[in-house]
Parts: C-alpha cells; sequence; structure tokens
C-alpha cells in the first residue's frame, strides 16, 4: 500500500515538474536554500507574526462578511446579530477584531527591530520602502474596517479623518465629497469603505507582502550584529558560513513564537477582547448618530500618536501637513542615516540614546492622542491647571523630539560625529 | 533560425525602418494612454453624490414658533445638524464684547456664511442665529454653552459653543476664539424666513445671491 501511495505521489511531483520545472527552484530558494543568519534574536519574530495575523485577517474576515450586511441601516444591526446570534460569530469577530490591533503590536515592533539593527540600510532599502507602504496600507485598511460596524465611534471617526483631506488647498472641500460621495458620512462611503477593505486593499497589501519578501530574499536578511552574512561563503558550497536554512531551522523558531504569541490573543480575546476600550472603544457599540458626538473623539490605540501630533498643532492645514510629514519622513530613513554601521550593538551612544527618546516620544504622543493628557495634568500640576495649554506646549516639545531625531540622525552621522565601535567579521553567538 | 532576419527580396522587407516604428509604438502609445485615461472618469464620477444622495439634500423647513428666547432648534439638513438659536437680548450684547478675542470678529472669511448673513450677529434677524452645528476643526458637533457664567475652559465665558474634540470655542455668533484649533467661524446655511414661524434651510431669501 504504502508504495502504491509513494509512487503516486511521485508521479504527480514528476507531472508537475515537467509541466511547471520553475516550482520547486523557487520553493528551495525562499525556504529550505534560503539562508538566514544564524543568530536572529526575539526581534525576528514580528516578521512572522505579521504574516500569521495577515492570514488569521483574511480568514475571519472572509467569515465576517458571510454575516455582515454593508449599509447604513443595517451594518450595526448585523453585527450585532454575528456577536448575539450567529453560532461562534463572538469568537470570529473578536478574532478579527484583536487581531487588528496585534497587527499593529507586530508591525510596530518590527519596524523598531529595522531601526535597531540598520536593516532599511543598503543593500536594503527597497525592503525598508515596501514595508512603510504595507504600513500606509494597513493603516488605510484598519481606518475603513473601524467604519464598518457603523458604531458612533465609526460615523465620527470617519468624518473626523475624512475631513482631514479638507486641509488640502482649492481641492479639499470637493475631495472630501468625492470621498464621502454625500454631504457626510453616510450609506455610500459605508460600501465603498467595505469594498476596499475587503477587496481592493487586501489585494494591495498581499502583493506589497509577496514584494517585501521578495525584496528581502533578494539582498538577504540583516542580523543582530549588522554583519553580511553573504561575505563570508564557504568556498566549495557556497553556502554563507553564518547562515542556516530558513526551513526547517526558522520555520521551527517561528512556529515557537507563533505558539506563544497566540496564548497571548487568546487570553486577550477570551478575556479582555475591548481590553478596557483600547482595541475596540466604548462609543462603538451606540450605532452612529449624526447628530450627538461621542464626548471625546480618538482613535484606536495604533493611531493616536499621529493623531496627537495633529492636535497640539493649533491650525488645520499646518497640523494635517505635520501629520502627515511624520509618515513620510520614515521613508527617508535610508538616506538620512548615514553611517557605516548597521547594528545598535556597535553604533555610538549618541544613536542608542536618540533611539530611546524617538521611542519614548512615540509612546507619549500615542498617549496624549488617547487623551491621556486630560487625566495626567491635573494630577501633575493641581485641578486648575491649563490642560490645553500644557498639553499643546509640551506637544510642541515632543514634535522637536519626533523630528529631532531624523534631523539629529542626518547631521549626526553625516558630519561623522558618530563614535562606532569595531564590528566583528562574523556573526556573534551566545553559547 | 527565426531570429535571423530574412531578405524576402521585394520593396521594404528586411529592411527595419526605425523612424515609422518609433513613430507607430509612440502613437498607439499615446492614443492608448489617453483612451485609458479618459476610461478612468466613470469610475471616479462613480464616488459623486448620487442622485439619490443629491435629493436627499434638498431644502428642509423648520417650525420655529415654539422656541422660546435662550432655547436652541436642532434639525438635520443634508446629514447635518443645523441649528436655530432664539438669542436673548442679553446675549446679543455680549457680541461686540468678545470682538478682540476672535479670530475673524467680522465675519471676512467669505465661505463662512452668506452674504445677507455678513453682519454683526450674523443672521438676517438679529435674534435668529442659524449655523451647521459642525466644529470647523474636524467635524465634530460642538456644545451649546448658552450661559454667561465662568466654565472651566474659559472664566470669562459670555456663553456660545464649546468643542469637546479639540477645545474649540465659538461665541454665541458661531464666531470662533483665537487660540484654538478650528480655522474659521461655524457656518451659516442658506436659510430664508418663509413667515414668522418657519425657517426653510438650504434656499436664499428672494432677491439674495
Amino acid at each position: 500500500m504504502a508504495n502504491i501511495f509513494t509512487s503516486a505521489c511521485r508521479g504527480i511531483g514528476n507531472w508537475v515538474t515537467d509541466r511547471a520545472p520553475g516550482m520547486m527552484p523557487m520553493y528551495r530558494k525562499h525556504m529550505t536554500e534560503y539562508y538566514a543568519p544564524k543568530n536572529f534574536n526575539f526581534w525576528y519574530y514580528f516578521g512572522s507574526l505579521a504574516l500569521v495575523v495577515l492570514v488569521n485577517q483574511i480568514f475571519t474576515g472572509i467569515f465576517l462578511t458571510m454575516f455582515y450586511k454593508p449599509g447604513a441601516a443595517t451594518a450595526f444591526d448585523s453585527v450585532e446579530y454575528i456577536m448575539r446570534d450567529v453560532q461562534w460569530g463572538w469568537l470570529i469577530r473578536y478574532m478579527h477584531e484583536v487581531g487588528a490591533s496585534m497587527f499593529f503590536i507586530v508591525v510596530y515592533l518590527h519596524m523598531f527591530r529595522g531601526l535597531m539593527y540598520g536593516s532599511f540600510k543598503k543593500p536594503r532599502e527597497l525592503v525598508w520602502l515596501l514595508g512603510m507602504l504595507i504600513f500606509l496600507t494597513l493603516m488605510a485598511e484598519a481606518f475603513m474596517g473601524y467604519v464598518l460596524p457603523w458604531g458612533n465611534m465609526s460615523f465620527w471617526g470617519a468624518k473626523v479623518i475624512i475631513s482631514l483631506f479638507g486641509a488640502i488647498p482649492f481641492i479639499g472641500d470637493a475631495l472630501v465629497q468625492w470621498i464621502m460621495g454625500d454631504f457626510n458620512p453616510a450609506d455610500a462611503t459605508l460600501n465603498r469603505f467595505f469594498a476596499l477593505h475587503v477587496v481592493a486593499l487586501p489585494l494591495v497589501l498581499l502583493l506589497l507582502v509577496v514584494l517585501h519578501i521578495a525584496a528581502l530574499h533578494e539582498v538577504g536578511s540583516n542580523n543582530p550584529d549588522g554583519v553580511e552574512i553573504k561575505k563570508n561563503k564557504d568556498p566549495v558550497t557556497h553556502v554563507p558560513l553564518d547562515g542556516i536554512r530558513f526551513h526547517p531551522y526558522y520555520t521551527v523558531k517561528d512556529l515557537f513564537g507563533v505558539g506563544f504569541f497566540l496564548i497571548i490573543c487568546a487570553f486577550i480575546i477570551f478575556f479582555q477582547p475591548t481590553l478596557g476600550g483600547w482595541f475596540l472603544e466604548n462609543d462603538n457599540f451606540i450605532p452612529a448618530n449624526n447628530l450627538v458626538t461621542p464626548a471625546e473623539i480618538k482613535p484606536v490605540w495604533y493611531f493616536t500618536p499621529f493623531y496627537a501630533i495633529l492636535r497640539v498643532i493649533p491650525s488645520k492645514g499646518l497640523g494635517v501637513f505635520v501629520m502627515f510629514a511624520s509618515i513620510i519622513v520614515l521613508f527617508l530613513v535610508p538616506w538620512l542615516d548615514r553611517g557605516p554601521v548597521k547594528s545598535i550593538r556597535y553604533r555610538g551612544l549618541g544613536y542608542k540614546v536618540a533611539l530611546g527618546v524617538f521611542a519614548v516620544t512615540f509612546l507619549l504622543f500615542g498617549a496624549i492622542g488617547a487623551g491621556k493628557s486630560a487625566e495626567w495634568i491635573p494630577a501633575i500640576f493641581g485641578a486648575s491647571a491649563d490642560v490645553s495649554g500644557i498639553e499643546m506646549h509640551f506637544g510642541w516639545f515632543l514634535l522637536a523630539c519626533y523630528f529631532g531625531f531624523f534631523a539629529f540622525l542626518w547631521a549626526y552621522t553625516y558630519f561623522g560625529y558618530e563614535k562606532t565601535k569595531p564590528v566583528p567579521e562574523r556573526v556573534t553567538t551566545h553559547a | 533560425m527565426a531570429n535571423d532576419v530574412v531578405d524576402h527580396g521585394g520593396a521594404g522587407h528586411g529592411v527595419v525602418d526605425h523612424g515609422r516604428r518609433r513613430f507607430l509604438t509612440a502613437t498607439t502609445a499615446v492614443v492608448g494612454g489617453a483612451g485609458a485615461l479618459i476610461a478612468i472618469v466613470p469610475f471616479i464620477k462613480s464616488w459623486e453624490p448620487s442622485e439619490r444622495a443629491k435629493n436627499a439634500g434638498a431644502p428642509v423647513l423648520a417650525d420655529i414658533s415654539k422656541v422660546e428666547p435662550g432655547q436652541r432648534l436642532s434639525i438635520a439638513w443634508r446629514g447635518q445638524p443645523v441649528w436655530l438659536i432664539n438669542r436673548t437680548k442679553a446675549l446679543l450684547d455680549t457680541l461686540p464684547q468678545v470682538d478682540n478675542r476672535l479670530k475673524d470678529p467680522k465675519s471676512e472669511n467669505a465661505d463662512q456664511q452668506p452674504k445677507y448673513a455678513q453682519n454683526e450677529t450674523r443672521s438676517l434677524k438679529p435674534e435668529w442665529l442659524v449655523v451647521i452645528g459642525i466644529c470647523t476643526h474636524l467635524g465634530c458637533s460642538p456644545e451649546f454653552v448658552p450661559d454667561i457664567k465662568p466654565e472651566p475652559f474659559d472664566p470669562d465665558w459670555k456663553g456660545g459653543f464649546f468643542c469637546p474634540c479639540h477645545k474649540s470655542r465659538y461665541d454665541i455668533a458661531g464666531r470662533v476664539f483665537q487660540g484654538v484649533p478650528a480655522p474659521a467661524n461655524l457656518v451659516v446655511p442658506p436659510y430664508k424666513f418663509v413667515n414668522d414661524k418657519q425657517i426653510m434651510i438650504g434656499v436664499n431669501p428672494e432677491g439674495a445671491a
């Protein structure tokens, strides 16, 4: 029996190989003969975790579309129907909803890893750019997804975000009306966001992910030492001496990470699906009402750092411009940083401090965008403190830190102020 | 063999006319590109407000006979809240007092109101304020805070509107204060008095532009 089975498998395999001879070489190139540095650490989990979350979002998303009814009159009720009446519908929806936030957590950590180990530097600029495009697409995808339940925060969030485009000179107002397809976020807006969220943007996202990985596999992975493993190859086999096969070594390592990650996700899904209003805001359990604004309109946590930038600038046009600039400037990092040393392990003290300040700035902006300043400022300065004034001036300081990071990065490396440590020839491992 | 240039003899055969090839390639690309651009138009246009949405944006009639002085009536026009406020004499008297704290005290930004509302009270009749209740910052709906008394956000409050989203403040004529994120005064929609008891939102008075 076994012989019949294996020979049948081999027969089918040969039949396919004859007709698609490039398939097995491609599998080997990206899996069994993709040599990744052997010193990957904790920070290298987040790329594969992002892929796992993407698969989760697509899979749960397909099932949600089976029950969800786009349309201003039906959307909110159909989501409640999923939550209350569809068998296990609550689980599918919360997997999707928690997945969205987990997506941003792993993507932010993945990006921070890139900044730490210089993974954006030559020859990996294209990998970084494609990654940034994925980040932008993901933001659009997440924003439109948040509109679909048509809760009150969906409605007002959509209104605020769409009206950002009204700050564009001359065409702004017409553009806002064009995006909404009405004079207000309405049925037409919801339907087009549904189409973009479930069809258009996922296709773009998948394409970008394929390109991101393809571009990475052309140049090879960076590592915590920032050493190019392709410089030291076995003279006979031409295999990098510090490289190990992606499959099975890193597939196994990543599977371990996935197991750990899924435990955390399961805990959130089962015990804290809204995470106290951070993953899903309380106001979104109220149906959309275009005549009543929620007491405080704020985006979900992953947008709050950028939203805070908008908030601390008392001019709409300038605020929108600076907010977009704060994202665009990340695209330029490979050209702002002129330092030859990649990894933070061997970079100057200045870079370590600057990256730390940048990370803290980002988190503090996140807190301001989430409205935490309304609690913290009176607690620090007393009940009579001028909350908006203090928030604005502190925000300007943070703004200087945020953009200062990029300016410092350029000046520090361009004028050669950075005192680096010697980079080893080969990767280091902790035996 | 297939890649060899074969001369079949005869006029034109075997000789590549590069100029002609470039011309044909360029014209094909231009015509095809123009066609593709034009083909996008219907898809772009499909996102414009539909005929149904435009019809739903037709003028609406508001009955103001039961709105006592100091009260506000809120109705929907084009899915937006429109406020009709019956201002008291005391509230109207506050208007000149706050002029020096406003961004645009004279309502000089012509986009924010029709010409017939470009006056001290920003209205057709002094007591009746008609504004779209949407903050000009990011489109939240401000709160109506009509009492002339110190408020947490302004110790010298003379009555007006306070936006909870980003703390923009407006006076009782919908004029925006300085030092807040909102860039402009609240929008006065086109409206007219049908009679003493009814206001029509969405149309200009007869004779007004």
